[in-house]
């Protein structure tokens, strides 16, 4: 059975992704690390299904679906962003700081 | 020990090394490609976890369509720095070398192969494939899947109006 052995993967892959949110600057990475999270997420849905049934793989079409609209939308937002500020910096993007 | 767990914790640990060098590559582009070599790694593990449907869709739909998309925008930004690669020197001529050779070696093993030739087709692994999956999903799941189409919709227009400068 590789239950567990699928889940560890999908906890460190998700703390991986967590991690380049938070170190990283670059607009574009961590939206690629969000990828990565919804991914590591995707492997404990089909990890279950293998247990549990099929509707675990389904969730998977679901999570895939609103990757592919995130990234389509994220990344409109991050070329609106470019074309204002000519950067996809963060640390430059602070108009909504307090 | 069993070989596919052998499998299985080669492509996991494949999986993780490369999700490190995504988030600690200097360059986006490296980044990125780092990123497809988890993704390709995932869909083993999926194939693994007897989902071989979504092993396939996780190929053709992350590496192949959402990672395009990121690459492209990168372009677009003129964020890829040319830099030194990851794999140089001798070292990395050599490992260059060898995995196209293996390459070599599958495509020729692959060639040998004959085709499923007559005789009863395997049975097919109930679980993970095709039909095992798409009848939920155009029964019991119909509502979230038709919800899915209006929220692609959705992002379709979007897209469109964050990317134009004026509509």
């Amino acid at each position: 059975m590789l239950l567990g052995p699928a889940l560890a993967v999908s906890g460190v892959l998700f703390a991986v992704g967590v991690l380049g949110v938070l170190l990283r600057r670059n607009a574009i990475v961590i939206f690629m690390c969000v990828e990565l999270m919804l991914n590591a997420a995707n492997l404990a849905f089909v990890a279950f299904a293998q247990q549990l049934g099929v509707a675990g793989q389904i969730f998977v079409f679901f999570v895939m679906a609103v990757a592919a609209a995130e990234a389509a939308v994220g990344l409109a937002i991050i070329l609106a962003v470019y074309r204002h500020r000519q950067t996809v910096d963060l640390q430059n993007i602070n108009l909504l700081k307090g | 020990m069993d070989g596919t767990l052998v499998i299985f914790w080669a492509f996991a640990a494949l999986a993780v090394m490369s999700a490190l060098a995504c988030i600690t590559r200097r360059s986006a582009v490296a980044s990125a490609l780092w990123l497809v070599v988890t993704l390709f790694s995932l869909a083993a593990l999926f194939v693994l976890l007897d989902a071989q449907f979504i092993a396939v869709l996780q190929v053709l739909v992350y590496a192949g369509a959402i990672m395009v998309l990121f690459l492209f925008v990168i372009m677009l930004l003129n964020l890829g720095r040319a830099g030194p690669t990851d794999l140089k020197g001798p070292l990395g001529l050599g490992v260059g070398v060898l995995l196209a050779g293996l390459l070599l070696v599958q495509l020729l093993v692959l060639r040998q192969a004959s085709p499923v030739a007559g005789g009863p087709a395997r049975p097919a692994l109930e679980q993970g494939m095709i039909p095992s999956v798409a009848r939920p999903l155009f029964t019991a799941y119909l509502v979230p899947f038709e919800i899915t189409s209006v929220l692609l919709l959705a992002a379709i227009v979007g897209a469109v109006v964050l990317a134009k400068r004026k509509l």
